[in-house]
């Protein structure tokens, strides 16, 4: 993994990659008139004239400029493609708050069943028991992990469980003759979190942080008046630190009448060991594509479900998996309850992603309750160790950590003496980070710590990789003592190089013109 | 029990000592002892890799899938061939691990993937931006009514009842929660009523909801729709099912300010619903009003051209309560085999395959009409899907059918009750000839079983 070394003011004769040199062209630009790739059925029915099956006005008078092109070209394409990316089974991907861990091959496996992949989501419920089973059997594990039992498997991605949880919120205060008008978030939150406060017609109302990374509780108290509907708050919090106080901070939040929300980005530190419920949490997401091994998709799909307390229970999506018949000795069967008086509604079409439950349902399967605690404890392990190596000479003094504290799965580092010092910004070092062969941790999140980076290991790396990992930003920062201008001008060795977002955003160009 | 986790016991005691504490358990001392669970969870031990798959692959076998019948169930998911090339290209690691393209200088391969895409649905629904991808059919069209509110800041949508149903509940659910009042317009003769859409309209109305072809199948004579839908200043919304975009004149030639859809029709599988994609098109005007991530395409510092995620100060991580939607991870994967689709499909597959359920849904159509106790519900043109009215209970025809390997559709009742006794029949270029008339042979005896039993019961 060693960075290739050249002229950091870039260019010369021969200093190039093959993939740089590679001539980027789209699918489009490979098009010629007259390929194809498609050969349509035969036609096997007495063909009829057009106008008599759907009238002229109403026919399409211009084709589509799809793309013309044989297989081999289209294979070729995306295969090339698929070579300028970065990925999780290639190199080390320490995304804070995203939660890269190995994405099990099985899983692909077992969606792929035909079972699974060709099953229509309007089957008769009778004629998908194996789905609805399994879709019940997972939504009993994640209600197990989370403490709250009553679980919704609908929402597609974290943020839109957010956006369920905060409606069901609504949903509990309006049932009750209540209403409220404001959203509490810490000032460390995702932004998902004021994001979906906006969506679900809430003032969002933000709560600072105190010296030890946690909720102010005095400014807390201040704000949890009986215009609060709800804390959405996450723990361990995007500093990676346990919130000590989380059962004064649901006291307060409960006896001001609001709910206490639970953002579940950061449960791959807890599971098994301490679970949201028990901390006092009314509403909890998960993200099944962080916690639970959904493959990421390059920016989806996941899930999102969502698990709640017996008093949110009567508000949950329409339709509810439900298990029938198990009480009186009789073979249970499974069946979709639409049957909800005061639910919400739906959020999406179907019944969610199912594809990724059977990812995450297997994922359960193979770790098992031991293996989920285990999978916890590995994952701050493997955090603390690489904090703990980031804390040696020669990288402290320019990246010390924010909070000065064991850390749960993840942690943040300030690059602010760096950029003091080095004169290298918390973004140079992440692009300078490409050469050596990784992804960089999240940058510039959170907000309140200065240049910072966000670093999450998980637990399906070794020792040798976070070993490595911390001898690339040792030997950056010595090259930036020597020479900062090398990692100015990073990375050299990718695809293409720093790329000019300021135009793309100023003079959009968001389509191939035709 | 696998964790595919690789510490050994050497390496802990060497990080232990390295952090500094003796136990791993000393790493949690933040967590007070009175929210720790202090027993196992209450679940199963893990399992072999083998052994979790022949679980799953007995699960999956009480499933009756597309692979065990012949399946004419539509309604907004469709039993499409999907090319083996699919396959090969969205199991690539290369696009199956990543995360969201945050260092474009290593995503290359997805952000242009995402320019494609972006590119292909504009051609697809006639409108000159897009994204790259929400989650799926009906959220996009909650999502278009959002922008419509941020848009115009006017409270009520009109809906046509031609919308999916599972659209028109989330638009509800979702306005429920920024304070938007939802009215639905009924349809006549299987096809939205200009005359009732005309008098639900009015200077409060944010945005209009038309969905082409319309869940009962009928095209929507969109030309005649969309100035009234207009008329006083309302975004038009039109929710459209991709595939029958080869035929059908696209959103882009009526006005259209939004044009979303499911995009599962586009090379995704069934999946019992999901993942698929949704896609989202708009107006140039609506662009920085967008959700979702959209990519862009731009230079590199040695020049070379190359593509970035752009007009990010629309979007949560930058923008936080001020952003145009919360969507973050949406259906990148999904979407990439949307693309592949129809490059394959290609600019003349995507006519001729329109061309070819037009003509076998014709025959279909005309071949159960002619079964004795069914008719057609309307008799507004359609693509790929119809519906009839049957002379029987529809649920015990449907189960007659299933028992000889025959799924006939969907039973309109549920989500219509005007409708009872009403089948939604779809199809797709994996049904023959000969699976529709073996159709019409079992629909055909199941609904004269069923009136006999009625008959006799009347007698009795």
């Amino acid at each position: 993994m060693s960075p290739v070394q050249r002229d950091p003011r870039g260019g010369g004769p021969g200093a190039t990659t093959p993939a740089q040199e590679d001539q980027v062209l789209t699918v489009f630009e490979r098009s010629r008139p007259g390929r194809r790739a498609f050969s349509a059925p035969e036609l096997d029915v007495p063909e009829r004239p057009l106008d008599e099956l759907l009238p002229e006005r109403l026919r399409r008078r211009e084709e589509a400029r799809l793309p013309e092109l044989a297989e081999p070209e289209i294979v070729r394409h995306y295969n090339r493609l698929s070579k300028r990316n970065f990925d999780l089974d290639t190199g080390f991907y320490p995304l804070g708050s995203c939660t890269m861990k190995h994405n099990p091959k099985l899983h692909e496996r077992v969606a792929a069943l035909p079972g699974n992949a060709r099953l229509h989501p309007l089957q008769d419920p009778r004629r998908a028991q194996g789905a609805l089973e399994l879709m019940w059997r997972l939504q009993g594990a994640l209600g197990e992990i989370a403490g709250l039992q009553h679980v919704s498997l609908q929402p597609s991605a974290g943020s839109h469980g957010e956006l369920l949880g905060v409606l069901l919120t609504r949903a509990y205060h309006e049932d009750r003759g209540e209403h409220r008008t404001k959203v509490l978030t810490p000032d460390t939150a995702h932004g998902t979190n004021p994001a979906t406060v906006t969506m679900a017609g809430y003032e969002l109302v933000k709560v600072g942080t105190a010296d030890d990374g946690g909720v102010d509780l005095d400014d807390l108290r201040a704000k949890a008046d009986d215009d609060v509907a709800c804390f959405m708050l996450t723990n361990p919090n995007t500093l990676g630190l346990f919130d000590s106080n989380i059962e004064e901070i649901a006291r307060i939040v409960h006896a001001a009448g609001a709910t206490l929300y639970y953002d579940g980005a950061n449960l791959n530190a807890v599971t098994g060991i301490s679970r949201p419920g028990d901390m006092g949490f009314d509403i909890v997401h998960f993200n099944l594509h962080k916690t639970f091994t959904q493959p990421h998709g390059g920016g989806g799909p996941g899930a999102g479900p969502i698990a709640v307390s017996d008093r949110i229970e009567p508000y949950l999506p329409r339709p509810q998996v439900v298990r029938l018949g198990a009480d009186n000795g009789a073979e249970p069967r499974f069946d979709l309850d639409f049957d909800r008086p005061k639910s919400v509604g739906r959020l999406r079409g179907f019944q969610g992603n199912y594809g990724v439950f059977v990812r995450s349902y297997a994922y359960i399967r193979s770790l098992g309750a031991e293996g989920l605690r285990e999978m916890s404890e590995t994952a701050v392990l493997n955090a603390n160790y690489l904090l703990a190596l980031l804390r040696r000479e020669g990288i402290a003094e320019y990246l010390p950590v924010a909070y000065d504290r064991l850390c749960m799965h993840e942690f943040v580092l300030s690059g602010a003496p760096m950029k003091r010092e080095l004169k290298l910004r918390t973004l140079d070092l992440a692009k300078r980070l490409l050469d050596h062969g990784v992804h960089p941790p999240t940058v510039y999140f959170p907000l309140l710590v200065d240049e910072a980076l966000l670093i999450e290991p998980t637990e399906t790396e070794t020792k040798e990789t976070l070993d490595a990992f911390a001898e690339s930003i040792a030997a950056i920062l010595r090259e930036a003592r020597e020479d900062p201008e090398i990692a100015r001008n990073a990375p050299y060795t990718t695809p293409v190089r720093r790329l000019d977002e300021a135009t793309a955003a100023r003079r959009p160009v968001i389509r191939q013109p035709l | 029990m696998t964790t595919y986790t690789s510490l050994t016991d050497a390496d802990r005691r060497e990080m232990l000592e390295a952090i500094g504490v003796g136990t791993v358990d000393a790493l949690f001392e933040a967590i007070p002892e009175s929210v720790r669970l202090g027993r196992a969870l209450d679940m199963p031990p893990g399992l072999g890799e083998a052994e979790v798959h022949a679980e799953l692959r007995e699960l999956a076998s009480r499933n009756v899938s597309a692979d065990d019948e012949l399946c004419f169930l539509g309604a907004g998911m469709y039993d499409h061939y999907v090319p083996a090339l699919i396959d090969s290209i969205v199991a690539r690691s290369e696009f199956l691990t990543p995360y969201t393209p945050y260092q474009p200088e290593i995503s290359q391969g997805g952000l242009q993937v995402m320019f494609e895409y972006q590119t292909a649905i504009c051609e697809l629904t006639g409108l000159p931006v897009s994204n790259a991808s929400v989650y799926e059919g009906p959220s996009a069209v909650g999502a278009a009514g959002y922008m419509a509110r941020l848009h115009n800041g006017r409270s009520k949508f009109v809906v046509s009842r031609g919308v999916h149903p599972h659209s028109r509940e989330t638009l509800a659910t979702l306005s429920a929660g920024y304070g938007t009042e939802v009215v639905e317009v009924a349809l006549r003769d299987g096809a939205t009523d200009p005359e009732a859409l005309a008098a639900a309209i009015d200077e409060e109305t944010a945005a209009v909801f038309l969905q082409q072809p319309n869940f009962l199948g009928s095209v929507e004579d969109l030309e005649a729709l969309a100035p009234v839908a207009k008329a006083t200043g309302a975004l038009l919304v039109c929710a459209c099912d991709p595939l029958p975009l080869g035929v059908l004149r696209p959103p882009g030639d009526f006005a259209v300010d939004v044009a979303v859809g499911e995009g599962q029709s586009l090379g995704n599988r069934l999946d019992f619903g999901g993942p698929s994609f949704g896609f989202f098109a708009a107006t140039q005007e609506l662009l920085r009003r967008m959700p979702g991530r959209i990519a862009g395409e731009t230079t590199d510092v040695d020049g070379r051209r190359g593509f970035v995620l752009t007009l990010q100060t629309r979007e949560q991580h930058i923008r936080r309560e001020r952003a145009t939607s919360n969507i973050c991870t949406a259906q990148a994967l999904n979407a990439l085999a949307g693309v592949v689709y129809l490059s394959w499909l290609g600019r003349r597959g995507l006519v001729e395959l329109g061309e070819l359920l037009l003509q076998r849904t014709a025959y279909a159509r005309s071949r159960l009409a002619e079964i004795d106790g069914v008719e057609l519900l309307h008799e507004q043109p359609v693509v790929r899907e119809f519906a009839l009215a049957l002379d029987a209970p529809v649920d015990r025809v449907i189960e007659r059918c299933a028992a000889e390997g025959v799924n006939p559709g969907y039973p309109l009742g549920r989500d219509y009750p005007e409708h009872a006794d009403c089948l939604l029949v779809a199809l797709t270029e994996q049904r023959s000839r000969a699976d529709i008339d073996r159709l019409a042979d079992v629909l055909g005896r199941a609904v004269a079983a069923e009136r006999r039993t009625a008959a006799a019961g009347v007698g009795a």
